[in-house]
């Protein structure tokens, strides 16, 4: 063991994340909550509402 | 009490601390680029200096880059963190007085700047000139910033924390290591404003570009992608093409980022690997940067005829497209044999441009048109057909820089390095001046047309902010050309 065995180690450490991290994400599982969360900017129309009238109201 | 019931039945939004960094991302937007189109000027005709020390080069180009990059943007990444983490996580600021106290403290530190850096006081250190009192002033201010937001998306009533507010934290805990660790300096005196790096030679110019291109990667990019992530569905109307594909790329951006710093300093003191280990690192960042690219494009499909009646989502757009064009750029030129070319050219500029007025300036321009008429309570900006306008001046002037400083670079590099049979130098460094001549004076003629769009753009939010003007009738359809 030297160094250049830990290098080789961090790389293969740092693929395994990678397609962790892919596969977390595109599995089928998650489609609804990634669905919920792509639409988060759409769901609050009514408090920017509230919020506009109320600056409305106070000039 | 009134209003405090009211407040506790009806939940609002902080509107007042994003109105107060909208107009000053105008105002500041503005100065930076007024100053930007002197300097340019000044390279073209060097008596524009008027043989003043406050108005020479050397002390307005920082002047130039801290008014554009941390006024302009800065604010306009207020603005927009603040405002995206409220309505994506349906909840109020955690505090407003925590958020004035931002936005005060962060105009003061763009006041010691405009102050300092004409007077010459700067530590030398690219896009980290301000000296050690100014920085500590950003660290306090920047910590309460990570409180407020990073404390709302802890109070947060949706479930998920949407994806831009990942982008804006991200660049908000990276903008805090990356300018502790590069500012760390030693006063000689504690009434004095010099202070001296705690690093040296060779680390401290890697510590310089480790902290310079991650100003890039994260203050310039990840901030702006969370303004993408928000805005771009937001004035389309349907949400980002694929949540997926934001996660994956968005971990492999904050990912790789940080290790590209190397490839400012080719053919330096550097060992080679460092160098070597930076320009792999640049190279693929080409995919996560593209990632996000290709995500806020494909938000469109389905919806581009909007482009065609909506000049706001235009400009979100094309920012888009010089965020895809600088990022193939920027890998292109970290290879060394490139960098053997382009370093130290005027190309590296134009790149730099491409990014900064293509990409920052103009999702930032699209963001705030889109923001500018809620905040002011209105149906639209004042009116369409200026936003249009503005918006083919950016493009023009943009499109004018980085090709005249494609030209230049392109010919200096070949001129610095022709030689003569006998191993001497072709050219001298006064003739390769000479010879840009041309294109300083095309680069003066962009960088003022984009100035000149910024004027359109006070005036449209002067009179949308008046109560008493209406908004003019939208043209049917904003002229497609």
């Amino acid at each position: 063991m030297d160094i250049n065995d830990l290098r080789g180690l961090s790389t293969v450490f740092l693929m395994v994340t990678f397609f962790g991290l892919c596969i977390w994400a595109y599995s089928s599982k998650r489609k609804k909550s990634f669905d919920e969360a792509a639409n988060l900017p759409f769901a609050d129309e009514e408090m920017n509402k509230e919020t506009m009238q109320e600056e409305a109201r106070n000039g | 009490m009134s209003e405090l019931n009211s407040a506790l039945e009806h939940p609002t939004y902080n509107y007042k601390v994003v109105r107060q960094f909208t107009v000053m991302t105008v105002v500041w937007g503005i100065v930076g680029m007024l100053v930007g189109v002197l300097i340019a000027a000044q390279l073209a005709w060097p008596a524009l200096n008027f043989d003043l020390p406050w108005l020479s080069f050397g002390r307005l180009r920082p002047l130039h880059t801290n008014a554009v990059i941390f006024a302009f943007g800065g604010s306009a990444l207020f603005a927009t963190s603040y405002y995206v983490v409220q309505r994506t996580c349906q909840v109020r600021l955690i505090s407003d007085k925590l958020a004035a106290i931002t936005f005060w403290g962060w105009q003061l530190v763009i006041l010691s700047a405009a102050i300092t850096l004409p007077l010459g006081i700067t530590s030398g250190k690219e896009y980290a000139e301000l000296q050690w009192p100014i920085d500590i002033l950003i660290t306090v201010v920047w910590v309460l910033y990570a409180i407020v937001f990073f404390g709302t998306i802890a109070k947060r009533k949706a479930d998920h924390i949407y994806v831009a507010n990942w982008f804006f934290g991200a660049f908000i805990i990276a903008v805090a290591i990356l300018h502790i660790i590069n500012s760390l300096a030693m006063p000689i005196a504690l009434n004095s404003f010099t202070a001296y790096s705690v690093y040296a030679g060779t680390v401290d110019a890697m510590v310089q570009w480790w902290y310079g291109h991650n100003a890039v990667g994260f203050f310039l990019t990840a901030g702006f992608l969370g303004m993408m992530y928000y805005f771009v569905p937001k004035q389309a109307g349907r949400p980002v093409y694929s949540y997926r594909l934001s996660i994956v790329h968005f971990w492999a951006l904050v990912a790789v980022y940080i290790w590209a710093g190397p490839h400012h300093l080719h053919y330096t003191a550097l060992p080679d690997w460092a160098q070597s280990l930076g320009m792999v690192m640049s190279l693929i960042l080409l995919a996560p940067s593209w990632g996000g690219m290709i995500n806020g494009m494909m938000t469109l499909s389905g919806a581009w005829h909007k482009l065609r009646t909506d000049p706001i989502l235009r400009f979100l757009v094309v920012s888009l497209s010089f965020y895809g064009m600088s990022t193939f750029e920027g890998p292109m030129m970290s290879i060394k044999t490139v960098n053997s070319l382009s370093h130290y050219t005027d190309w590296t500029i134009g790149h730099v441009h491409s990014g900064a007025l293509g990409w920052v300036a103009m999702i930032s321009i699209g963001a705030m048109y889109h923001l500018i008429p809620i905040l002011f309570g209105r149906e639209r900006m004042y009116s369409t057909s200026l936003i249009n306008a503005h918006f083919w001046m950016s493009t023009i002037g943009t499109v004018l820089y980085i090709t005249s400083m494609w030209v230049n670079g392109i010919l200096q590099g070949l001129m610095w390095r022709a030689y003569n049979q006998d191993g001497t130098l072709t050219y001298s460094f006064v003739e390769s001046v000479a010879a840009s001549y041309p294109g300083y004076v095309v680069r003066v003629m962009g960088g003022a047309i984009f100035f000149l769009g910024m004027l359109l753009m006070a005036y449209n939010l002067y009179m949308t902010s008046r109560k008493d003007v209406e908004p003019q009738a939208a043209p049917a359809v904003a002229s497609a050309a």
